[in-house]
């Protein structure tokens, strides 16, 4: 027989990826079916970082649970705990002050820019482009840097509280973070110079993954994942809450739904996250950060010590907390990995009677077979990184 | 039908009632959020109707979420929210389950249900009929219970791997 004549014959296998693989984001398992180098079929096997976060809810204080949603979504912590603190005080029916608002826009917007970077960075790392992790995490140290100047931690930050925040800022960190703001965008450019026309980065992103914007809402895709296939639908702009009305800022979408387009995006977001957090900084109003409440606010620390008032109030709110009228809502944040929602209901007393977290990762990486079937398995890696997975908030 | 008094009086509760209206078991508003509650074997019907309303054009699935209400009888609730990306409203849709029932699935609506519903049988055990691959999502696939119910305690049950858990009554 001719050599070329020669039938060569293959069989299914079965691939497990993860959950210890350097390129899964966290404890993703993904067992795939492979036919040659050819996926049929991806299924994601998640739970290997369950921690029953929405059990434990049930049983703290509506104060108490603030730290637990750090480490949902651990590289964004900002947006975590404003999408809590903001469901509870929808419940409450508090109205926040105005330099409240402004200062938890300033918190959430550098905490997008964080979270984009590691994306970015891991991203680039995931395909061979070292340097430009390098790149985005200097820039993330400064972000930290700026985060431990608010609240004096950088990963899980607590600064949120219900009612406000925890420590007003400061010039210093006014000062800091606007030099940081405007030098930024030139640092972004210095990731595209990297890897936007980079020829591997365009072959191993451009036509990967692609998804139709039909089949991205069918399966309940959200954020830059959705607006890369066209649909220009953020939260921030279509239910503003905060004072997000007041900035000016684009929604980029992208057109193909492929990976590049979702790289695209989140370059673009980055760049637009700046331009809000310099004009929250220039139109930062005066006065108080936090509800003047006693009860739901607890008192500055300095006056605890001298003060008896301050000191009981200090005790009563760590000690029995605060009850919450009786009902239900939902409110939801755009983080940076999509809609963030908390489903919360309330029976009158001090805890939450069910917290229910509608975490945007857990969500979008259901979206992983659809975009697996028919790639390489190469692919596979960019199409993971591109949807950007935490696994903090997949297996909550 | 006759919107019964008292009921909501928000435009999509006056639609679901013209066009459903025995399944629909009372309907509210509350801090701008319409809940409607419907009929547990209508769920699907009122989900199509809901999403291919032009009107509505409820075409998220935002999330499903249960909720227990033990000792309540029937014991839990399935909550669905529902967003419409073109005209952004929200909706809040709850059906009522008994322990052991099943209800139907909305996955032909959405395939993003599938995981939501997937995590609401691995913490509350309710059975989604007509779920393409109804098995359990966080916990281990031999685990035994369900750790949102209200009465699974808090530190799990006492076994081998936990020795802090509560005694098996």
């Amino acid at each position: 027989m001719d050599e070329n004549e020669e039938v060569i014959s293959t069989r299914e296998m079965t691939l497990h990826m993860g959950p210890q693989h350097p390129s899964t984001h966290g404890v993703l398992h993904l067992v795939l079916d492979m036919q040659g180098e050819k996926i049929v079929k991806a299924s994601p096997d998640i739970g290997y970082l369950h921690r029953g976060t929405e059990k434990i809810a049930e049983n703290l204080l509506f104060t108490q649970f603030v730290p637990y949603t750090d480490r949902m979504d651990y590289m964004c912590a900002m947006t975590n705990n404003l999408a809590y603190v903001q469901a509870v005080e929808k419940l409450l029916g508090l109205e926040l002050t105005e330099r409240g608002k402004y200062v938890r826009v300033i918190a959430a917007e550098l905490s997008r820019m964080a979270g984009h970077l590691v994306a970015v960075g891991a991203w680039g790392l995931d395909l061979g482009a070292m340097t430009v992790l390098l790149y985005a995490f200097r820039e993330r140290e400064k972000i930290l840097d700026l985060f431990e100047m608010l609240c004096g931690s950088r990963m899980t930050l607590n600064y949120l509280r219900i009612g406000g925040v925890r420590y007003d800022i400061t010039e210093a960190f006014k000062k800091k973070c606007l030099d940081f703001v405007l030098d930024f965008p030139q640092r972004v450019d210095e990731y595209e110079r990297l890897i936007t026309n980079n020829r591997v980065w365009l072959k191993r992103n451009k036509g990967v993954g692609v998804i139709t914007a039909d089949d991205a809402i069918s399966l309940g895709l959200t954020g830059p994942s959705l607006r890369a296939s066209g649909v220009k639908w953020d939260i921030r702009r279509d239910e503003p809450y905060l004072v997000y009305d007041r900035f000016d800022f684009v929604t980029p979408t992208g057109e193909n739904g492929d990976c590049f387009d979702r790289y695209m995006v989140r370059v673009r977001e980055m760049r637009e996250s700046a331009g809000i957090v310099e004009q929250a900084l220039k139109g930062l109003p005066e006065g108080p950060v936090n509800v003047d409440m006693p009860e739901i606010v607890p008192p500055p620390k300095k006056d605890v010590y001298k003060d008896m008032e301050a000191l009981i109030h200090h005790f009563k709110y760590v000690s029995h907390g605060f009850k919450v009228p009786k009902g239900e809502v939902y409110s939801s944040i755009e983080s940076p990995k999509g809609e963030l929602g908390y489903y919360i209901i309330s029976d009158g007393s001090e805890k939450p009677f069910r917290v229910k977290i509608r975490a945007p990762s857990f969500v979008n990486l259901q979206s992983l077979s659809h975009l697996c079937r028919d790639a390489y398995l190469a692919d596979v890696i960019a199409i993971v990184s591109s949807l950007d997975p935490v696994f903090g908030e997949v297996d909550k | 039908m006759v919107m019964p008094a008292g009921m909501d009086r928000s435009l999509v509760t006056k639609r679901v009632v013209e066009q459903f209206g025995e399944a629909l078991l009372d309907a509210y508003t509350c801090k701008g959020e319409t809940t409607l509650i419907v009929e547990k074997d209508s769920i699907v019907e009122v989900c199509r109707f809901l999403v291919g309303d032009v009107q509505f054009d409820f075409n998220f699935l935002t999330d499903i979420a249960g909720v227990d209400y033990y000792p309540r009888v029937p014991r839990f609730e399935v909550v669905y929210h529902l967003y419409s990306i073109a005209k952004k409203n929200r909706v809040r849709l709850k059906v009522n389950v008994g322990e052991g029932e099943k209800i139907p699935s909305v996955t032909p609506v959405w395939r993003g249900a599938n995981w939501a519903e997937r995590e609401v049988y691995d913490m509350f055990g309710i059975l989604f009929g007509g779920h393409p691959d109804l098995r359990r999502i966080y916990m281990p696939e031999g685990w035994e219970d369900f750790p949102l119910r209200k009465d699974y305690p808090l530190r799990g049950y006492k076994d081998e791997y936990n020795p802090y858990g509560e005694e098996r009554k």
